[in-house]
């Protein structure tokens, strides 16, 4: 008897039917709007017979133009999730005064703020942005793919299969209660003996390996790859950044992965890291994490300054101001982004010394920062600016921005910091940067590249009427915020006394409400433009008048993106081609060297995932079992020596004899 | 950038040319470089575990310390056994630079052999200070010691499955450009955990036996 037990247990380990939360009516509907659409989406695949396509074209594809669409994809779904978690946190705040405790019990509300931040950080504003420096890179600099096709692929579905796990946790089992970056000595085994933290951990690590694979590759292809004279200082300055938040990422995701591993030793095996007695030291997690968290913050911002910087001068119709000083400013930021971490906590008390050197670098960042809002203000300057949707979303931006940079310089005076630490003010100023910033320039590039990637334009109506209310929802809901934290209202309280307080909250839950009708806006945009994709469509490749060389392909572009490698002669480089009357090249085609489709980035991935969740519910069986499998397909792998095959001229020339009638008929 | 430069950029009558029209232009291979960040990232992880070691270095919980515990004549062994495989790895490279399969496969195969010496004994001593009482979960020392020197055993047993698949692959399809490529991916891989034991040799064992 006992032995069968043993085996249930090794098998199952600590799953049982009680993991199911079924007595929670919210998850319990949620779960069947989940499970609708989610049966929805699979019978509507499955009855146009499109799961072969998918897997051929989409899943196994290393293409790194379709594995960009999959991130940001994968982005804008997460991002309906995680802004579900956030209205929910704005209702049962605006509601659970005095008697009224709200709709929340509070273990559900510390699920939803933990989920909220984790899904917003790497399972949106990551995947985004990856997304866009795997999609719009390579053709910047002429390349045909990224260095390492097959990783890249093997990186999107580590991504994509982390963000599973958290959606796992929401029907089996529970997420962390943690706060985002789930601090022992709370996230240690004593106060969190559940499985929530260990989701958490797992799905990070996951996607963490993901991430830092994506970076290597990035790094590699930018500086082994690009066209025949483009210089370091010739490249688009969007590339620029790219390299930089890869730099960053190599350099930064290896701490999270290192501190995880301890917090799961501590869980796992009873080390004592991060514990209260026996030596442990609670605040090194906290430091290390941050050596990792704030470096984080600019690998999301410095690619966005990338899209804003393509954006303003496409729009401005000129060549960007100080390009130098753009590139240079990207650099800086990218060094004194290392050199601040501390400051997210001064109350440490690590003394005066300590806290002011970590305050005056904070205020540093400031000065690079500040000169390239100056750099789009001069590029504007005496422009002919066209207010297309991308451009309303940079203007959006600069202005928002601002106040949320001058709100994080105050933060940056140790003894402000003193009085506000993990307030409410706190919140609204990373909001304000990360939404102004990181968020409206995300949506600033797919509207942007949106006509490069799918050869129709959207449309500009309901992107516009989306853009003001993000804009002035965003106003409504985070100004309140400002307010209540100087008054001294701290963050992740799910139920307050003080009945005075309520109207602000009430604001900002209206502010919420237009940020919903903002995201509803873009959905409508989404398919108002499928459907009049004709009207709207784009035969040149070139929409806007770009600049750069992603705008001298198709819409979308072929699969080796470039006929003929580009010679590159100057920074705005599809500039100087028209400019200078250059002809496209009609004749003469050879093979093209390409990489073929694999299946196994998909399957080592969906092997990683399983092992982990085993893990996480300690099916010691299953996770040995995964963990073998995984080890031996990884070499198995690797006994694949044919791994590219050549697109024959034949196929070229009438890819690129379809384009040369294209374009005939669009200037005949 | 070499092959950039071939490309000429202006015609006979000093027009700019904007199409690599030859086909001559071939990006370079990416992999060492883009192994070579790997590494560094990895060196990142490390460095962690040496931070962590150096804050709880000394937080014995009123347990055993490294004075007490470390036996520096096993360790100095263990430490030569990882320098002696660092040394026939280089031999194996050099024979590859000269096209000596079978030269490559012995040094391989003695390469593994002393990788295998040194993960034994560190199992030994592990072992035997679990049965001492002095466990990873006695104190934040022993914790922050156990996690920084097993890491590195688990890159080094990993390093040896590697080793053994490359000798399959190299006996099966000979040294060709994508084997010799992976050879040398291991020849850094191996060489920096040579590097690392050299830090945890220093600044856990010889400076953990100071009073």
């Amino acid at each position: 008897m006992s032995e069968q037990l043993d085996l249930t247990r090794l098998i199952f380990g600590r799953l049982t039917w009680e993991a199911i939360p079924y007595h929670e009516p919210i998850l319990v509907w949620t779960f069947v709007a989940v499970a609708l659409v989610g049966v929805g989406v699979f019978a509507a695949v499955t009855r146009a017979g499109a799961w072969g396509y998918l897997w051929r074209e989409w899943f196994t594809s290393i293409d790194h133009k379709k594995i960009g669409i999959m991130y940001i994809i994968l982005g804008l779904v997460m991002l309906l999730r995680g802004f579900a978690d956030a209205i929910m946190m704005r209702l049962q705040q605006a509601m659970a005064f005095g008697d009224n405790l709200g709709y929340l019990p509070p273990e559900h509300y510390d699920q939803i703020f933990t989920a909220h931040g984790v899904i917003m950080i790497f399972f949106v504003a990551m995947p985004l942005v990856t997304g866009f420096m795997n999609y719009v890179m390579p053709l910047q600099i002429g390349a045909r793919d990224v260095a390492f096709p097959f990783l890249n692929n093997f990186s999107f579905w580590m991504t994509a299969f982390g963000a599973a796990l958290v959606m796992v946790s929401l029907f089996i089992g529970e997420f962390a209660k943690t706060g985002w970056l789930a601090y022992p000595p709370l996230s240690g085994i004593d106060y969190s003996p559940g499985v929530g933290v260990d989701y958490y951990i797992w799905a990070l690590q996951i996607a963490g390996v993901g991430t830092l694979l994506s970076g290597v590759n990035m790094i590699v292809t930018i500086v082994k790859m690009r066209a025949p004279g483009m210089t370091m200082m010739k490249m688009p300055v969007f590339t620029w950044t790219a390299l930089c938040t890869n730099v960053l990422i190599v350099a930064a995701f290896p701490v999270l992965t290192a501190v995880l591993v301890l917090l799961s030793l501590d869980r796992y095996f009873g080390t004592h890291f991060f514990t209260n007695d026996l030596g442990g030291n609670a605040m090194m997690y906290i430091n290390l994490i941050w050596i990792w968290g704030h470096p984080e913050v600019y690998i999301l911002i410095l690619p966005v300054f990338g899209i804003f910087s393509e954006v303003v001068s496409t729009f401005s119709g000129k060549r960007l101001f100080g390009y130098a000083s753009m590139v240079y400013a990207t650099i800086v930021i990218t060094i004194l982004s290392y050199l601040v971490w501390l400051h997210h906590f001064f109350t440490m008390g690590s003394g005066a010394s300590v806290n002011s050197f970590f305050g005056i670098t904070t205020m540093i960042i400031s000065i690079p920062t500040g000169a390239k809002i100056f750099n789009w203000l001069f590029t504007m300057y005496r422009g002919r600016i066209r207010f297309d949707v991308p451009m309303l979303w940079t203007v959006g931006f600069m202005v928002t921005f601002v106040i949320g940079g001058m709100t994080g310089v105050l933060l940056a005076v140790p003894p402000a910091d003193f009085a506000l630490h993990n307030s409410l003010f706190l919140i609204a100023h990373f909001h304000n940067v990360i939404i102004g910033g990181v968020l409206f320039g995300l949506l600033a590039g797919i509207n942007y590249w949106f006509p490069k990637a799918f050869g129709f334009r959207l449309d500009p109506f309901w992107g516009k009427c989306s853009f003001w209310f993000w804009l002035i929802g965003f106003w409504v809901a985070f100004m309140p915020l400002y307010v209540l934290g100087l008054m001294g209202v701290t963050r992740r309280v799910s139920h307050f006394d003080d009945p005075s307080l309520q109207i602000w909250f009430q604001i900002a839950a209206f502010g919420a409400v237009l940020i919903a009708i903002g995201i509803a806006c873009m959905l409508i945009q989404f398919y108002v433009s499928i459907r009049n994709r004709h009207a709207l469509r784009d035969e040149s490749g070139d929409p806007w008048h770009g600049r750069t060389l992603e705008w001298s392909t198709s819409s979308p572009p072929p699969a080796y993106n470039f006929a003929f490698t580009p010679v590159v002669h100057d920074n705005d480089a599809w500039y100087d081609m028209k400019n200078r009357g250059h002809q496209r090249p009609l004749t003469g085609f050879n093979p093209i060297h390409m990489p073929k489709n694999t299946a196994a980035g998909f399957v080592l991935a969906a092997m990683a995932t399983v092992c982990a969740f085993a893990l996480i519910w300690q099916m010691w069986l299953i996770a040995g079992i995964a963990f073998v499998t995984l080890i031996v397909s990884t070499i198995v792998h690797t006994f694949n020596y044919q791994r590219d095959y050549h697109i024959p001229t034949e196929e070229v020339v009438v890819i690129e004899e379809a384009r040369t009638r294209q374009l005939a008929a669009l200037n005949g | 950038m070499a092959n950039a430069l071939a490309i000429s950029t202006m015609d006979a009558d000093g027009r700019p040319i904007f199409h690599d029209a030859t086909g001559a232009h071939h990006p370079e291979n990416g992999t060492l470089l883009g192994f070579w960040l790997y590494l560094m990232s990895d060196c990142l992880i490390f460095a962690c575990l040496f931070a962590v070691y150096g804050v709880l270095g000394r937080s014995y919980a009123a347990g055993p310390t490294g004075g007490e515990l470390f036996d520096l004549k096993l360790v100095t062994i263990n430490t030569s056994m990882l320098l002696l495989s660092s040394i026939t790895y280089g031999f194996a490279m050099i024979a590859m630079q000269s096209n000596k399969r079978a030269a490559v496969q012995s040094w391989l195969a003695i390469t593994g052999l002393f990788g295998l010496a040194f993960i034994s004994i560190e199992l030994y001593e592990f072992h035997h200070l679990i049965l001492e009482g002095a466990g990873p979960q006695r104190s934040g020392f022993l914790s922050a010691f156990f996690t920084l020197v097993g890491t590195h055993g688990l890159h080094v047993s990993f390093g040896i499955v590697w080793l053994l698949v490359l000798m399959t692959q190299v006996g099966k399809f000979g040294l060709t450009a994508a084997n010799k490529r992976r050879l040398f991916c291991l020849s850094m891989f191996w060489h920096f955990l040579d590097v690392v034991w050299i830090g945890v040799f220093t600044f856990v064992y010889l400076m953990g036996v100071l009073p």
